[in-house]
């Protein structure tokens, strides 16, 4: 079906303005619908998944285009909400505004991207993948003991009181009064954080099809017979991990004002492995793919938070099994079944799909979903 | 200098623990170029089995070597089983698909094993029965348990035993030849499966004994504990050159000593800069200076596969 | 080409929003039964109390000690039948999981808020309580917090914030003070587990033994995973300190205090509330005998209601495991509000809270303006035989008579 409907649209350019124009709407309508049919729990739950879907697109940079396994990458998240920390809030009595903390915080974290990428450029596979995860957890410790001798991060109490984003005189804290309507703060989150979701996702999906795009590729695919083509390839991963890092601020930025408090166990190991089974479970190297992988991460738990107990009562007539055990075992579960059934990904591209089948192209004319 | 000897001893009980658990890691490395980021929890089950035998035998009247060996031999039981099933039902089928699609099966089989020791073995910590003989030796003014000094000679025994294995008898020539390169070595009569199978099988039961010595040397088991073992242990591989056995044991002295000394002498040496908060990661500062320097580890051999 | 990609994106949302759909359908429906009608009318109405605290991951023991103790206190309410605005009241629990993480901790405070819960009890750690505040403040909801001890969490100005734990000011400088004058320390060794609750307390600590006149000789720190202390406590020794403090929980404590006998050291040790528990005896075995421990309030015992309190729950649920009397405590500071209020309506009980003088079983508990107990008694243990036992209470009012005269200790 999925197939079908997306031929249709590449051929069609009036569909495709019709399905954007849909999309768009039911964008725009999504907040109130989940806030009002749902509650605002799960507005919340959707505002932190647009959070982990910026995450996961500029960690796909690194992994799904350039191939460089990056298992530290919470670290530029990190970076990104103690900057906004740091600069807007009563901790040192700094009130920078949003415009001018945001994109410091992708330029810091963008830098703190290529810092970590100079030294590992030599490495490969898993010995990439332990010192990234070391970088993460050397950031995440400094920020745990930067309290003493000078307290620059207040420590393991973390940073509270954070301002709330506010855009000139508006505040996202309180309801929003716009032209006779009111939006209340989640939603008026999750417009702020619709916004920069689409943009990374405009920014990703041009980046791809550019030369640096189809340099990383080249990488990922085979680096020796890249740097025979002529591609620089150190500038060009340098550039990767760069970007990706940049995208990880942004969040990191929204994060820390959304929340209003930071502390360091926010930006712990597993933080970035989840961020990793997004980008690998919903497809690697495919944007629509790791959209999803994003939004089923963030989701999937919640909703086994919703049903485990529940759905165990109407079933048994009582709670047989821990309800957060069988949350957390379900989970787990359902990385396994994914991966074991669509080892590709979720949502792969074709090119992907094809890699994975191997040397048997026929199943790939065959499989028509 | 007793303190010195004191921290000497002390990084080389904990290199020794980081050795064992190393050991499971990078033998699964060396044969599949694949990370078994379960193996953490297949150390925390082998040591809860270990701790639940020990505590129901502890009663028992039986000599204290008796209940520790059955207490080993039902860990390794559980975590051969365990290692085998993980391997059939998580990676096998992988095996010829990206190579971060058994590491997200990795992570999955982490959180169910995880998990399910909860809901086996409760939320509690549980303590190590008192059976051991807490004996302390006394060398230059440092102290050593007799525990302690088991810990230190059966890494090594593990590791010697491990590299005669697999240089010197027909099994360890199969898995060398899976290791090198599969297809060749199902044409050549191997069965590749069979052999990866034992792998796992050996690297579980390693997972147990290490599991009953940190448990005992701490006396403290959790369903919890194996992420962070794991994490250091796989550091550990990692330092001393992944998929190579000395290269494991070395890896993991190395780091034990590094935050040892580093624990103890930094902060004064910094001026309390840099103190023991510091501890976990002076490892990964010297991983990557060795990194850099020696891209495949202190004594690997250079790998030239992609992630 | 752009317009293959924007349609693919419009699939990626589409079959999202087709997932967050399928949620809808079966999640809502039994999440409705904890809805309160303030109606008078109606015989019997119904109070949803909120519980959140850590029951997966490495506190999951402490956080699911807290929920037994929060479904007891519910139970006994229960028991009691109690009558608010003339109608007869069933509390119910809803019981929520922050994995002790702070994101979690305000999705599932939304998730209270937006299941209309009369009130909260929770969180269990300093890092999710002070984040979730914000969005109880926001939404008027009243919250407890029977065991987050940094200051922060009541200096932020939230009149619905409250805690019936003393902060780690008033706890670490008891603590201190208890290392140089009753334990005739002059050199204090101070440890802690990097975590906000372990940093908190030892700086406060800290502060107490510079004041009293002693001297801190070295800080170490671990962290909350950690089971080897071999080094830090060699360097330790080298200092021949005469007490060594350690911030943290029982996981760490009771191994630390078992590596210290095996590295020789004779230093005394002395922890907060965190490792104040019969885990930590149980851990550190023979080393723990002798040690030293703090805990706010005033021993079970001592308190009218909490000896049958300690039996009920160790009956029911097993060993207390540490914060079980403050959580059930919490609960009924926020029922007897109610009480006084007449109304389950957070925002006309609220003001009560405020007002509280209860007869807790951990302490006798009135709230200062900022929602700090108010006194906060801190009550010293040592172990003899395997068993805390009492030494003595510092600060705070002096406990009230018990009904029962037991003077003797805890068997």
């Amino acid at each position: 079906m999925t197939t079908l409907t997306l031929e249709s649209l590449r051929h069609d350019k009036r569909a495709a303005i019709a399905a954007t124009a849909v999309l768009g709407l039911v964008l725009a309508v999504l907040p109130f619908a989940v806030g009002n049919a749902l509650g605002n729990s799960w507005l919340r739950i959707v505002d932190f998944a647009l959070l982990y879907i910026m995450l996961a697109l500029g960690l796909n940079i690194v992994v799904g285009f350039a191939g460089l396994l990056d298992m530290g990458y919470i670290a530029f998240y990190a970076v990104g909400a103690y900057l906004y920390a740091l600069l807007a809030s009563p901790h040192f009595g700094l009130h920078v505004p949003i415009w001018v903390i945001i994109p410091c915080g992708a330029v810091l974290a963008g830098f703190a991207g290529a810092l970590l990428g100079a030294p590992t450029l030599r490495l490969r596979g898993d010995y990439l993948a332990i010192v990234t995860l070391g970088f993460g957890e050397i950031v995440r410790i400094f920020m745990n003991n930067l309290n003493a001798p000078v307290n620059i991060t207040n420590g393991p109490q973390g940073i509270s009181g954070i301002d709330p984003i506010h855009l000139g005189g508006i505040t996202l804290a309180k309801p929003l009064t716009f032209l006779g309507f009111t939006i209340p703060s989640l939603h008026a989150y999750y417009f702020l954080f619709l916004a920069l979701a689409l943009l990374i996702i405009f920014v990703t999906i041009r980046l791809e099809d550019s030369r640096i795009g189809r340099a990383w590729v080249a990488i990922r695919e085979d680096e020796i017979a890249a740097k025979a083509c002529g591609i620089n390839t150190r500038n060009i991963k340098l550039l990767a991990f760069t970007m990706g890092a940049s995208f990880g601020g942004v969040a990191g930025g929204l994060f820390a004002g959304f929340q209003g408090f930071v502390s360091p166990e926010s930006f712990n190991l597993m933080e970035s492995v989840m961020v990793l089974c997004m980008v690998v479970l919903g497809g690697m190297g495919h944007i629509p793919g790791v959209i999803l992988g994003g939004l089923m991460l963030t989701v999937l738990p919640e909703f086994f938070r919703h049903s485990a107990g529940p759905v165990q009562q109407a079933i048994f007539g009582k709670i047989l099994l821990d309800p957060e055990a069988l949350r957390m075992l379900l989970f787990g579960l359902a990385l396994v079944l994914v991966m074991l059934y669509r080892p590709a990904g979720l949502w792969p591209s074709t090119t992907r799909r094809r890699e994975f089948k191997g040397e048997s192209t026929t199943d790939v004319l065959k499989e028509g979903e | 200098m007793d303190i010195f000897i004191q921290q000497i001893i002390n990084g080389l009980v904990l290199g020794s623990i980081y050795a064992l658990v190393a050991l499971g890691y990078t033998m699964v490395y060396g044969i599949m170029g694949l990370i078994n980021f379960a193996h953490g929890e297949v150390v925390m089950i082998g040591a809860m089995v270990a701790l639940s035998v020990v505590k129901a035998l502890a009663a028992s009247g039986l000599p204290v070597f008796a209940v520790i060996l059955i207490a080993l031999a039902a860990a390794a039981l559980v975590c051969m089983a365990i290692g085998f099933s993980v391997e059939r039902i998580a990676y096998r089928p992988l095996r010829r698909a990206h190579k971060l699609a058994p590491l997200i099966t990795a992570i999955g089989i982490s959180i169910i094993l995880q998990h399910t020791a909860m809901l086996v073995w409760g939320r509690n910590y549980h303590a190590f029965p008192p059976i051991l003989p807490a004996s302390a030796h006394e060398i230059f003014g440092a102290t050593i348990t007799s525990l302690q000094v088991a810990i230190v000679l059966i890494a090594g025994l593990m590791m010697a035993g491990l590299m005669v294995l697999i240089n010197h008898t027909r099994f360890g020539r199969a898995m060398r030849a899976t290791s090198e390169n599969p297809q060749i070595a199902q044409l050549m009569g191997v069965d590749i499966n069979k052999i990866i199978s034992a792998t796992f099988v050996i690297g579980s039961a390693l997972a147990a004994v290490a599991g009953l010595m940190v448990s005992a040397n701490y006396s403290i088991a959790h369903y919890y504990m194996g992420f962070m073992l794991g994490l250091k242990a796989f550091t550990a591989a990692v330092l001393g050159g992944i998929g190579n056995i000395a290269g494991a044991v070395l890896g993991g002295i190395l780091l034990g000593l590094i935050e040892a000394l580093g624990a103890g002498y930094i902060g004064d040496l910094t001026g309390g800069f840099l103190g023991s908060h510091y501890q976990d990661i002076f490892a990964f500062f010297v991983l990557i200076g060795v990194l850099i320097f020696r891209p495949s580890g202190l004594i690997g051999e250079r790998v030239s596969e992609r992630a | 080409m752009q317009h293959s990609r924007l349609s693919s994106m419009t699939l990626a949302v589409a079959a999202a929003l087709a997932m967050i759909g399928c949620g809808q359908k079966e999640e809502p429906k039994p999440e409705a039964a904890p809805v309160a009608a303030p109606e008078a009318a109606k015989p019997e109405i119904s109070v949803a109390i909120g519980h959140v605290a850590p029951l997966t991951g490495p506190q999951a023991h402490l956080g699911k000690d807290n929920e037994n103790a929060a479904r007891m206190a519910i139970d006994a309410l229960n028991g009691q039948g109690v009558e608010i605005g003339g109608s007869k009241v069933k509390f119910t629990l809803v019981a929520e999981d922050d994995q002790a993480d702070p994101k979690q901790g305000t999705i599932v405070a939304q998730k209270l808020v937006d299941a209309k819960v009369n009130g909260v009890i929770g969180h269990l750690n300093s890092g999710t309580t002070i984040p979730a505040s914000k969005i109880y403040f926001d939404a008027g909801l009243p919250q407890i917090s029977p065991s987050s001890t940094n200051p922060k969490y009541t200096q932020q100005g939230f009149a619905t914030a409250f805690r019936v734990m003393a902060n780690d000011v008033q706890q670490g400088k008891v603590l201190g003070e208890y290392a140089i004058k009753q334990l005739a320390g002059k050199t204090v060794a101070i440890v802690d587990d990097r975590t906000a609750y372990g940093q908190g307390l030892a700086d406060e600590v800290e502060k107490g033994v510079v004041a009293a006149g002693g001297k801190v000789a070295t800080r170490e720190f671990t962290n909350d995973k950690a089971t080897d202390f071999a080094a830090i406590l060699t360097k330790i020794k080298s200092k021949k300190v005469d007490v060594i403090f350690y911030g943290g929980m029982d996981a760490q404590g009771g191994p630390m205090a078992k590596q210290m006998k095996s590295l020789g050291l004779k230093a005394k040790f002395l922890t907060g509330d965190g490792a104040c528990t019969p885990e930590f005896i149980k851990l550190a075995g023979e080393a723990s005998e002798g040690q030293f421990c703090s805990l706010p309030g005033v021993p079970l015992d001592q308190m009218p209601g909490g000896k049958a309190f300690g039996d009920t729950f160790n009956a029911k649920y097993g060993q207390i495991q540490l914060y079980a009397p403050y959580v059930y405590d919490a609960v009924m500071v926020m029922a007897e509000a109610m009480k006084r209020a007449n109304s389950v309506e957070p925002a006309k009980y609220l003001p009560e809270i405020g007002k509280t003088d209860y007869q807790g079983v951990s302490a006798k508990i009135q709230f200062d303006d900022k929602g700090d107990l108010k006194g906060g008694a801190i009550s010293l243990y040592q172990v003899k035989d395997g068993k805390w036992e009492y030494r003595e209470t510092i600060g705070g009012a002096p406990a009230a008579p018990a009904e029962e005269p037991k003077k003797d200790e805890a068997k």
